[in-house]
């Protein structure tokens, strides 16, 4: 009955904010993100050729599959040229 | 050697002129020597909001041109011992001056007064890193709304990246009535998500647009609410400890209507 509609107008806007700010506050530091993209195609290239031209990391928002709600979320597109065959 | 603080938001009308006057009279009654400066070029306010605006002869540009004398520029504000003003160009460009200019004069007026309260415009363009130029400190005026909270964000973002570091918070127009029934975010919900230090809160207030409209900055007065919210502002700033002001210290729905009984 006092569900989610019950919520109070100030949480919601707490929650909305909260997501806003890690989108803007990521945009303020794009070195952070060059930082991330260094790290994840050192570890990627362990077990994998990639195309590092065509790699895309980019902080976005989206719904949560469990409960919808929305949350932000770090998405990485990394185009695979060969998975490694020296791996046991 | 005084000092220089810029009065900040990124959005636009959350109350920074307000702010601005405020501190500034009560600083000023509180003894200090201060000069407000208002650096919206070709949108300024701050004159009618502290009731100097059939003053003014030249203003910020006149004064950094060098077509007058910074002296000439200053409005003295008769009421208040130790109270000026530097008004903003009504009818010039806001590309008129440049942060190197502002730097400039803010050092000369750090060498006169004890407090230079400058109110920036809204936005984060030229206007706003002229008003910046010559900080040493920032306040960050924000309202419990999403969207003024978020450009408060922005602009402490921006502040550090120009050096200026550890603003300070202050949360205008609060509605206790919706903050109770939760409906308005509350101080602690704001400064948990700023994370910078909190410097003052301030009640929405009918005094306040009252005291406007007359042109006198409503710290001078006694009992509004809004009044203790900025001398207690004012104190903290010259270094006391006061407790944050107890917004439900408003006055009782009784004491409101024997006013109504007693107004005609």
């Amino acid at each position: 009955m006092f569900g989610k509609d019950n919520k109070q107008s100030k949480d919601v806007a707490k929650e909305r904010l909260k997501l806003v700010l890690v989108h803007d506050r990521s945009d303020l530091s794009p070195k952070f993100l060059e930082m991330i993209e260094g790290d994840i195609i050192r570890v990627i290239k362990e077990y994998a050729e990639i195309d590092e031209e065509g790699l895309d990391i980019k902080l976005t928002r989206m719904k949560r599959e469990t409960d919808n709600m929305p949350m932000s979320a770090l998405v990485a597109n990394i185009p695979i040229v060969k998975i490694k065959d020296n791996i046991e | 050697m005084g000092k220089a603080i810029v009065i900040t938001s990124g959005k636009g009308g959350v109350g920074k002129t307000t702010a601005t006057a405020n501190i500034g009279t009560g600083l000023a009654v509180l003894g200090n020597k201060v000069v407000v400066v208002d650096t919206d070029i070709g949108l300024r306010n701050l004159d009618v909001v502290m009731g100097l605006e059939n003053r003014i002869v030249y203003d910020i540009v006149d004064v950094v041109e060098k077509t007058c004398r910074l002296k000439q520029g200053l409005i003295r504000d008769k009421r208040y011992e130790g109270l000026f003003l530097l008004p903003a160009a009504q009818t010039k460009d806001k590309t008129a001056i440049k942060p190197e200019q502002m730097l400039e004069l803010v050092n000369q007026l750090k060498e006169e007064f004890d407090y230079i309260i400058i109110d920036s415009p809204a936005g984060i363009e030229q206007g706003f890193q002229n008003s910046i130029a010559g900080a040493d400190e920032a306040y960050i005026v924000t309202t419990p709304e999403i969207a003024a909270v978020r450009d408060a964000d922005r602009v402490i973002g921006l502040l550090e990246a120009n050096g200026i570091n550890s603003p300070k918070l202050i949360i205008n127009r609060i509605r206790q009535d919706m903050v109770k029934r939760g409906d308005m975010m509350n101080v602690e919900d704001i400064v948990d998500i700023l994370a910078i230090e909190l410097l003052g809160i301030v009640p929405d207030d009918e005094a306040i647009v009252i005291s406007t409209n007359k042109g006198e900055p409503v710290v001078a007065e006694d009992n509004p609410l809004s009044a203790k919210a900025f001398k207690n502002i004012c104190r903290r700033i010259l270094g006391e400890e006061v407790d944050l002001l107890n917004l439900e210290n408003d006055e009782g729905k009784f004491s409101k209507l024997i006013k109504l009984l007693f107004s005609k």
